[in-house]
């Protein structure tokens, strides 16, 4: 018994409107066609622990690749950047959602590639998760929303021109299943929202499953934060991975 | 969730960066998920100077506690320091 090996490296990969930027991307190292996993970063930007993530889809038969969305923000360390990203008021959806879309190309041309795609996102990356669930939804057979917030928007003022859209008023065009992964504590989403996006989710008659964790809130599964809850952190994977090997395979 | 609101304030004055002494003319102050700092939120402060293009910060992450305790301070300092000096 042993465990598989796995190889990760920064890459360059085509987004939005073909502007090349970085990727971190982890593979099986084995032969093998594997499904891909497209994972999304939270706003503060391309950190350490986003890349344990990618490297975690790796170590479980994935291809994965962590496109860094601020690239186009740089030069500088990931964190400078970030904080660039944020006092412009952060990036605009269609650049996120083209992003996306180049990274899901990356994974595709790689001779590995089974041509199963999700897409992972954690926090404001739920949110793109479920974003990009409905603006590519002939190109993702399985969407993981971890606690994305401002899916639905209760206050139009944080309408922009960046984020012009709610992304609950797009969910007649979702396609693939979708899981959604929620602490009760959290404030945004909160209960209701959940509750809210779920009924949308039901009412159009969407294939979807909700987990609702006690005892936890934001950002519950990052290991770097004191908001990490192991156990709920573990079911929550174990129901994440469960979730894609019944929509992607590995 | 990560929240988009920052606040800018318009400051006078230097700080020391990665490159050494920049002159500064905005601090970002935001309430949100820190990079660093193992707090679940915290009030983080990036001195730029946009005139200079911002691409250099001098950064800090708080605790909330720990902010206010800075706020507070910082009002003593300055009335403790502008009376002395009022005096001398």
């Amino acid at each position: 018994m042993s465990y598989d090996s796995l190889t990760a490296e920064t890459v360059k990969f085509r987004g939005h409107n073909g502007d090349e930027g970085e990727g971190y991307y982890a593979r099986p190292t084995r032969a093998g066609k594997f499904p891909g996993i497209v994972v999304i970063h939270h706003l503060p930007g391309w950190d350490e622990w986003i890349t344990e993530v990618v490297r975690k889809f790796a170590h479980h038969g994935y291809t994965a690749i962590s496109p860094h969305l601020y690239f186009r923000n740089g030069p500088g360390s990931p964190d400078d950047v970030g904080a660039r990203v944020r006092a412009a008021g952060g990036v605009a959806d269609d650049q996120v959602v083209g992003d996306v879309k180049g990274a899901i190309a990356y994974l595709r041309a790689q001779s590995n590639a089974s041509g199963k795609i999700g897409v992972i996102g954690f926090c404001s990356g739920g949110r793109h998760a479920y974003l990009v669930g409905c603006k590519l939804n002939t190109e993702v057979d399985a969407i993981v929303d971890c606690w994305g917030g401002n899916v639905i928007v209760d206050d139009p003022k944080a309408l922009n021109d960046k984020r012009p859209v709610a992304p609950i008023d797009l969910t007649e065009s979702l396609r693939a299943p979708l899981i959604g992964i929620f602490g009760n504590d959290d404030e945004n989403p909160n209960a209701d929202q959940v509750n809210r996006t779920e009924a949308a989710l039901k009412k159009m008659g969407k294939s979807y499953e909700f987990h609702r964790y006690d005892g936890a809130g934001h950002a519950f599964f990052n290991t770097a934060r004191a908001a990490y809850r192991p156990e709920q952190a573990a079911d929550g994977w174990r129901k994440t991975f469960a979730f894609l090997r019944k929509n992607l395979g590995a | 969730m990560c929240s988009y609101i920052v606040e800018k304030a318009q400051v006078s004055g230097s700080a020391k960066g990665p490159s050494g002494w920049m002159r500064i003319d905005t601090a970002n102050v935001y309430f949100d998920h820190p990079y660093h700092a193992p707090l679940d939120h915290a009030l983080a402060i990036d001195f730029v100077c946009e005139a200079d293009g911002a691409q250099e910060r001098v950064a800090v992450e708080l605790s909330a506690a720990s902010a206010r305790e800075l706020i507070s301070k910082i009002m003593i300092a300055l009335a403790s320091g502008e009376s002395a000096h009022r005096a001398a």
